[in-house]
């Protein structure tokens, strides 16, 4: 179909005019996003939203809020935080430092939900996190910690099904509709610009939670991706992705084992 | 009603989906062939228990969508609550955290769309029972892509705005009710 065509053109040319590589995202879920972004920002064809990127850089965040999905929530699948708050944590208190990525990190929402974990569980003070996301204004939002006020409710019941040890509200502070996080929970915190699909690895993690960046890849770019991981990881560190994510179609599955069987937390095997 | 054999069968229901479900999945033999890709309004935060009650009362596999998994015949996928379930024109499952689409995730039209794109004309979408309007444009695809598209009577649905959304989109869709949809699926199985 001419659609797909013009798709795969539009790809083509944001990896190289941008170095944006969308080439071996899932195609489905970039088609749906495309078409949509065509309705809402009022171009006749993808093509000339093409013709209109290429000559407009101010264009391209407008396309990379279509073109990665934003969708998160603070302490997102709660089993999960407290698996890694009962199960994997009491391991990484063993070492005296501890390097934490969290890939695809969105606007922030799952940094927070770790730096505070970390503070609760008394890991905070020993821990660096590199927080990565290929969105620029993501990044920028997760930098500020500053979120719309009615999205705090769904955050306190996930913090307190997690296990949670404080009250979330002594974390932020809320005013004008908006709840500000708390500075000393970034003061901990890289946040940088980095690709799973371009990029290379950049540390020794002892913990990597990459969760709903995935599903959006196709097999090949998955393999890559889990490779980048198990290379980062340190002896028996531990992988966690997303609720319906898995290892399991991964050419890489050999090298972990599933270490909190239901909730994708994974631990490579030793080197 | 169509001359190319169909490889797939999507099938969207919202408000009474699982008394519809039930009269229509168990009644499939157990040497059916095709697979049958299931969106189910259920709300997030669920466990969706939804899979092992179909599977207790069906003679063919009932499983949770993974993501990349390669789709199988004789086998029924439900989308996981709160993802989207896509498929990829390699006929390969695809699931997604996208917006919610008709303010529900996962969006039967996002399902149909997309495998109407994989499957074209080799793809029956059926929509069922519900209270919205979910599905209407998802099946126009699946009919504007060649397949086959049937809706629950609304009659006799439990829920009658999404069937009347669904043929309202797309006229041309049979209309059957629940025992004929279950008659004529499992006629389509063993290709
Ligand atoms: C659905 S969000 C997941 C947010 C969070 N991890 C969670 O599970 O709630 C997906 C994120 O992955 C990012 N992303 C997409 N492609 C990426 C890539 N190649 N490398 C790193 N991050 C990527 C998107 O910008 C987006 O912020």
């Amino acid at each position: 179909m001419t659609e797909d065509l013009e798709i795969e053109l539009l790809l083509e040319a944001l990896h190289q005019r941008y170095h944006y590589d969308f080439r071996h995202y899932a195609r489905a879920s970039i088609k749906r996003r495309l078409i949509h972004a065509r309705g809402q920002l009022g171009f006749p064809t993808i093509s000339a939203i093409q013709d209109r990127v290429l000559h407009d850089p101010s264009m391209l965040p407008r396309l990379l809020d279509y073109l990665t999905v934003q969708v998160s929530d603070m302490f997102r699948d709660p089993s999960y935080f407290k698996a890694l708050r009962e199960k994997v944590l009491p391991h990484l208190r063993t070492y005296p430092s501890l390097k934490v990525w969290i890939a695809g990190c969105s606007a922030g929402e799952e940094v927070y939900s770790l730096a505070i974990l970390f503070r609760e569980e008394g890991l905070y003070d020993r821990t660096i996190f590199y927080a990565t996301d290929i969105n620029p204004e993501a990044l920028a939002a997760a930098e500020t910690g500053v979120f719309p006020l009615d999205r705090i409710r769904k955050f306190t019941e996930n913090h307190r099904k997690s296990g949670g040890k404080s009250s979330l509200s002594d974390y932020y502070t809320a005013a004008y509709g908006r709840a500000a996080f708390d500075k000393s929970l970034r003061s901990r915190v890289v946040f940088s610009d980095h690709s799973l699909v371009t990029d290379a690895v950049f540390a020794e993690m002892h913990l990597i939670s990459c969760r709903n960046v995935m599903i959006y890849f196709d097999r090949p770019l998955q393999d890559r991706a889990i490779g980048l991981f198990r290379e980062s990881l340190t002896r028996n560190g531990f992988l966690g992705l997303g609720s319906k994510e898995s290892l399991r179609f991964s050419a890489h599955a050999p090298a972990f084992s599933e270490f909190v069987a239901g909730e994708k937390i994974y631990q490579r095997r030793e080197r | 009603m169509t001359e190319t054999p169909i490889k797939a069968v999507a099938i969207g229901a919202s408000a009474g989906a699982v008394q519809a479900l039930l009269a229509i999945l168990p009644a499939l033999p157990a040497r059916f062939s095709l697979p049958i890709l299931v969106v189910v309004h259920v709300p997030p935060d669920r466990d969706n228990a939804l899979a092992p009650l179909l599977q207790s009362k069906c003679r063919i596999a009932v499983k949770e969508a993974e993501d990349k998994e390669p789709i199988e015949g004789g086998a029924i996928y439900l989308a996981p609550s709160d993802y989207h379930l896509l498929v990829e024109t390699q006929r390969t499952l695809a699931l997604s955290t996208d917006e919610l689409v008709n303010y529900s995730r996962p969006s039967i039209d996002a399902l149909f769309e997309s495998a109407a794109d994989a499957y074209g004309p080799e793809l029956v979408g059926v929509i069922l029972t519900g209270a919205n309007h979910d599905g209407a444009a998802g099946l126009k695809a699946v009919k504007d892509a060649g397949g086959v598209a049937i809706v629950e009577d609304p009659t006799g649905a439990y829920a009658t705005a999404m069937p009347l959304a669904a043929l309202e989109a797309c006229p041309s869709a049979i209309t059957m009710n629940i025992d004929a949809i279950a008659s004529y699926l499992s006629s389509l199985g063993p290709a």
